[in-house]
Order: C-alpha cells, then structure tokens, then sequence
C-alpha cells in the first residue's frame, strides 16, 4: 500500500499539474533534447565545447590547417594524383593503427605491432615467392601469424599478469629477431606486380563507374540504416533524431564520398588499398559499437572490476583484443610491403610502430580507455602520412618530417589531458 | 517462520592474507523478509556480500540456497541462482551511458550478436519509471551522474535479472533525504514482490524503518541476530560495538531465535 501513497505524493510534488495521466515519463524536465535544424546543432556544439567534449574536432581543424598551409606552398598538393597517393599510403599505417584502438580502448598498449608487421610480410614472402606456395593461401598464413603472436601476448597480460607494454616489448625484440630469421641471409625479398600482395597498393578500379557507385551504395547504406533505426525507435516509443537530422547527415558523407570519388576518377582510378581500409573500418566500427563484444571491450576500458562482476570474461576480451591488434598489424604489414613491393630487413621498424600509436592517439583516441573509435585511426594516419608527403614536396629532409609530427603528437596528448581536465569539471570524466 | 532459507551461510570463513575477514559466520535469510547486516566499520559484512555474490570465494564453510549446498565462486554463478548485489563502490562503468550500464552483461540482441539499443532504451525507461527514478537522460555517460544518481541505476541494474535475493551495500549512505525515502520504498516494494532482501546500513533509523531482522557482525564474526519489532536501538547497538556482551543481549539473540 505503501507504493500508492508513494507515488501519489511524488506525482504531486514532481509532475507538471497538467500532465496527462499515464503519460509516459520520458519526457523529463532536465532531459538533453537537441533542438531540431541548425539552431539545434549551434547549441549542441556549444554545449560539447563547453563540457570538453571536443572529440574528432581538433582533429579535422588540423587537416583543415595542413591542406591550407601545404597548398600555399606549393598549389599540386590538393591534385588529384596527390590526394589518391596519400590516401592510398596511409593504408598501412592506418590498419596497424586500428589494431591499435582496440588496445588503446582497454587502456593498454602493444608495442610489438611494427614488428609483428614486418614478420607478416616476410612470411609471406619467403612462403608465396621463395617456395612458390599458393598465394592466397601464404596471405592467410601471414594473417594469422599476426593473430596468433597476439594471441601470445594475450596470455601473457591476461593470464600471467604480466604489464602489456612489459609483454609488447619482448614481443617488439622478439617478432623482429624471428623476421629476420625468416628472412634469410639474403635480406630482401621482391614482390613481381603480378602478385597479390603488389596489388593490395598496385591495383586501381579504373572504370569511372567503380568509384560512383560505391560512393551511391555508401550513402544509400547509411540513409537506409539511419533511417529504419529511427524508425524503429519511434515504434518502441523512445526519442528519435529528427529526420532532418538524418537528412544533413546524408547530404554530409554524399558530399565526401561523391567528392573523393571525383579526385580518384581525376587520376586512375578508385584504389583496392582505400576500399579495403574503409571497408575494414565500417566493420570494427560496428563491431566496437554495435555488438556485446565491443560493449565489452568499452566496459573493461571504462572499469575493470565492474566488467568482471557483471560476468564478462574479462581475460577473454583482453586476449581476443591482443589478437585483433596482431592481426591488424599483420595486413598493415602485407600493405607495407606493397608500397615498397619488397619483403626486407628494414620492415616495421623506424617510426612505424610510433606512427600507429600516434595516428590513433592523434585521431581522438584516449590513452586512458574507454573512448575512441577505429575511424580516429583514419583521421590520424591522414594527418600523419599528410605532413609527411606535403614536408616531402617541400625537400624537407626525414629528420625535420620526425620532429613535425612529433610535434604534432604532443599538441594532441595536451588537447586530450585538457579536456579530460574540462570533463572532469563538468562530471564527464 | 517456516519453510527453507533462500539462502543459508554456515561457518562461513574468509581470510586475506593476514587478516581473517570472517569467522565462522552463519546467516539465514526468508523469502520475503529483510535482514539487516550491520556492524563497524571493517566488520567484515562487504565482504560477506562479496562471498555471497562470488567476488571473492568462501575459504570454508556451506553456501545453502533453497536448502541445497551450492559452491559461488564466480559472479555469473550468484546470477544464475538469481542473487542481485548492489556493491558498495557501485561496479559501473563510467564511459558507458545509462542504458549500457543497467543491461552490462546480460544486453538484449538482435541476430545473436547485435546489440538491440531500442529494445534496450524502451526497457530502461519503462524499469526507471516503475521505480519513480529520474535522471537526466538515459543516453548520458555514468560519469556525469551525481552520486545518488548513480546509486538508484545500480540499484535498478540488479532489478533487471529478476532476482530472488538482492543484497544492498550501505545503498542510501550517499544519499539525500528524498533519495534515501526511495530506496526505502524501493526495499519495500522488493519484500511485497517476496523478494528476500540482504540490506547493509549503519543508520539505525532506516534499519528500524525496514528491515524485519537485524544480523550484527563484530570483527568478523557473528553477534547475535535480533527481531527488529521486540529490540532496542540500544540493544542493537551494544551488541554492534561489544561494549555490553551481557544477559541482555543474550537473551535478546535467544527470543529472535525461539520467535523463528
Ligand atoms: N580485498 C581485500 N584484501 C585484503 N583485505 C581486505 C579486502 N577486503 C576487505 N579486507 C579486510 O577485511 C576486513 C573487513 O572489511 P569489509 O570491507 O568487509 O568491512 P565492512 O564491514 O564492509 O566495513 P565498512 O562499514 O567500512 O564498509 C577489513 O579489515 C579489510 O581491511
Ligand atoms: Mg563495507
């Protein structure tokens, strides 16, 4: 009886005197309802300044900055050829930098994955040209050495208790010593132009219509989903986006895909490598999103002890996580080869490994867990291999490249502690 | 009171490295009654809760629920007997939004694997307006709730798995007036439902308010187990600190035991 009298009085003292009775209480006074058309999206950017909620946005300033700066200096740097080039060199780097995400989302670090790359692509080298093994086949095996050296580190973080940068670290010494074990006394091994692995770089999809109508399928693929989820929550009753909103949105990555198609056309075409790593990242994006296992994921990132009361399997996570960054290390490796169509000692060392770390790190990713998603990687290679082509345009030497991007990596890391400090004042933290 | 215990503890014992935790504990536990666990600070009742809900596994002792012996060494084992622990330091992930955190490990999917955010929300709302809870928004980051916030959503998560018995973990010691009168009702309305209810508090007032037994553990061992209705605060709280382990408190713990 006691509930009656409870929620009478609470009726009373909390709802409006002219609420409808039984009406749903979704609607609550305080609730964070955006306002719809542009007015809304004005004082939502505000509010997300305000809360330090910046996420991709310095990011996307900073490219802005970069395509400005490079093209007064020299006006080819937006062509087309140029434009594809980078977008097609950042292939590499940029799925070791999705493995990476995933890592960084639990709030650990693998250091191993240059050095898992360059393994991957000796496998493959040594298995598909020196002994002449079926291609796909000597692809798949390179893949899952990734996996599996992950799947090592995994064990030994999550089973044996061991730091992971502690465990990456061997495993850095280690995967190089085995690369160069594999590799044999020769040191280089080349990838002919009519294999595979040449053409995850090598290969154009030179019909115009290619290019459009991947960008047509992208957009119709978005709308649709965007659409029939927005439907879906009006039939279950809770708040739905306006559909303006999904609208602006549409118009928004039309204009980007049908924009990039454009420049693709200008040139040879629409690259594999770019379809490939666009298409991996729509897939981990989901996965991190949308599923129980990338829940997880986020959960161990955001609190370990209360993953593991709610029954997650916590040291499954972390060494499916380990796997999946060995395993993106592994093809970003097999894409690296590509560019340079060579198998050789010096794979996944010199800044690669830091590239990755910095691209994810650059492109929003916390390196204290629980937040990011697989496109900062996009976004961050952008800026990385962007200042790299554009230094290299201007005859800037290597060293001056390393100490901009450097440079860049540091702005970052304070944007990121700035705002936590921001959201931590405004109980975001 | 009849019938079997939902859940029984006998000789129940824990130890950390040096310090014994728990001694010996025995504790029962009805349908549809409230037990109050109270003792001082480091009595040892978080981690009775902790054993209860296989966070950490009993070292000796019998676990009974529903008369049979079961062993909870993992927290999945407590969900599956259908035991719901609200912790102490809450267990909630703060990067995840509200809906997240009621559904964390146990979400609702589409095609086995997709998360079923609609389905998810609908069921939140419809949970958080049962039990008159309101928060800003249901798709905000736990970080920025407030403490008493955070507390009836962990409160509410451990409704949603429909437990037999939910444990509470000092649930209203954060809380304001209004609040702590909610999660009062909210224990109410659990021993209507015939819930049993495990309830740590130090506030007298609020165990006098709700619980129907009072269990008191002292340096991590059993002191006496008392009827509210026919106990002193006084008697209670002797018994809390030791200060009189006398004729009075004895004969307090025989009536609650002949009264059973
Ligand atoms: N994980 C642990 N490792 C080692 N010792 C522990 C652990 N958890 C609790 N203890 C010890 O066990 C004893 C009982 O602690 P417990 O947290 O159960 O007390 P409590 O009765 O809940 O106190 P409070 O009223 O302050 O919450 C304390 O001495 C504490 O230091
Ligand atoms: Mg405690």
């Amino acid at each position: 009886m006691s509930i009656d009298k409870t929620s009478s009085a609470r009726h009373a003292a909390v709802d409006a005197p002219g609420a409808a009775e039984g009406a749903v209480a979704a609607v609550d006074p305080r609730l964070l309802v955006q306002q719809e058309g542009i007015a809304g999206y004005v004082t939502e950017f505000k509010r997300k300044i305000k809360a330090g909620e910046l996420g991709s946005i310095p990011v996307i300033v900073g490219l802005i900055l970069i395509a400005a700066i490079f093209t007064s200096l020299n006006s080819n740097f937006l062509g087309p050829g140029n434009i594809t080039n980078i977008l097609v060199q950042m292939a590499g780097t940029g799925l070791i930098a999705t493995g990476i995400v995933f890592v960084l989302l639990l709030g650990e670090i693998d250091l191993s994955v240059g050095s898992v790359s360059g393994l991957s692509s000796a496998i493959f080298a040594v298995l598909a040209i020196t002994h002449g093994m079926n291609n796909i086949l000597a692809l798949v095996l390179a893949l899952a050495s990734g996996a599996v050296a992950g799947a090592i580190h995994g064990f030994f973080f999550a089973r044996v208790g061991v730091p992971a940068f502690a465990v990456t670290l061997a495993g850095l010494l280690f995967w190089n010593g085995l690369m160069l074990q594999v590799l044999g006394p020769d040191g280089t091994i080349n990838i002919p132009s009519d294999n595979v692995v040449y053409k995850l770089e090598g290969y154009y999809f030179s019909d115009v219509a290619a290019a459009y109508i991947l960008a047509l399928v992208a957009v119709v693929i978005y709308f649709w989903t965007a659409f029939s989820q927005n439907r879906r929550r009006q039939q279950a009753g809770v708040p739905a986006r306006p559909v303006s909103d999904i609208l602006m949105r549409t118009v928004l990555i039309a204009i980007v895909a049908f924009g990039v198609a454009i420049i693709f056309n200008q040139y040879k075409g629409l690259p594999l490598a770019v379809v490939i790593f666009v298409g991996l990242l729509v897939i981990t994006d989901f996965v991190l999103r949308r599923t129980t296992y990338g829940r997880k994921v986020f959960s161990l990132g955001g609190s370990v002890e209360a993953s593991r009361r709610a029954g997650i399997n916590v040291t499954v996570i972390r060494i499916t996580v380990f796997m999946i960054a060995g395993f993106f290390a592994a093809l970003g490796g097999l894409f690296l080869a590509s560019q340079i169509a060579a198998a050789n000692q010096g794979a996944g060392a010199g800044n690669l490994l830091m590239n990755s770390i910095a691209a994810a790190v650059i492109g929003g990713t916390s390196l204290f867990g629980g937040r990011g998603r697989t496109w900062n990687a996009l976004l961050g290679v952008l800026v990385i291999i962007s200042i790299q082509v554009g230094l290299g345009i201007q005859g800037v030497a290597a060293p001056i490249v390393s100490m901009v991007t450097g440079a860049v990596l540091l702005a970052t890391v304070v944007i990121d502690a700035i705002t936590r400090k921001t959201q931590r004042s405004a109980g975001r933290a | 009171m009849t019938a079997t215990p939902v859940l029984a503890l006998r000789g129940v014992s824990k130890r950390f490295g040096a310090v014994q935790a728990l001694t010996d504990v025995d504790l029962e536990i009805h349908a549809g009654e409230v037990v109050a666990l109270v003792g001082d600070n480091g009595a040892g009742k978080s981690t009775l809760v902790k054993t209860i809900a296989g966070v950490h596994p009993i070292d000796e002792g019998v676990i009974e629920w529903q008369g049979r012996q079961v062993s909870v060494n993992r927290p999945q084992d407590a969900q599956h007997l259908g035991i719901a622990t609200v912790y102490q330091d809450l267990a909630l992930a703060d990067n995840i939004d509200v809906v997240g955190n009621l559904f964390l490990g146990r979400e609702i999917r589409r095609y086995g694997i997709v998360l079923n955010e609609v389905e998810m929300e609908r069921r939140s709302r419809e949970l958080l307006d049962s039990l008159s809870i309101r928060i800003p928004s249901v798709r905000i980051p736990i970080a920025s709730l407030s403490g008493g916030q955070r507390q009836v959503v962990a409160i509410a998560r451990s409704m949603l798995g429909e437990p037999k018995l939910v444990i509470l973990d000092e649930p209203t010691a954060a809380l304001g007036v209004e609040q702590t009168a909610q999660v009062l009702d909210l224990v109410e309305r659990l021993r209507a439902r015939g819930l049993a209810v495990l309830l740590i508090s130090h506030n007298m007032a609020d165990v006098k308010a709700v619980a129907d037994r009072v269990a008191v553990l002292r340096l991590g061992g059993n002191n006496g187990v008392f009827d509210v209705r026919t106990t002193s605060q006084e008697e209670i709280i002797a018994a809390i600190t030791g200060a009189t382990d006398n004729a009075v408190t004895r004969r307090a713990s025989r009536t609650a035991e002949v009264q059973k």
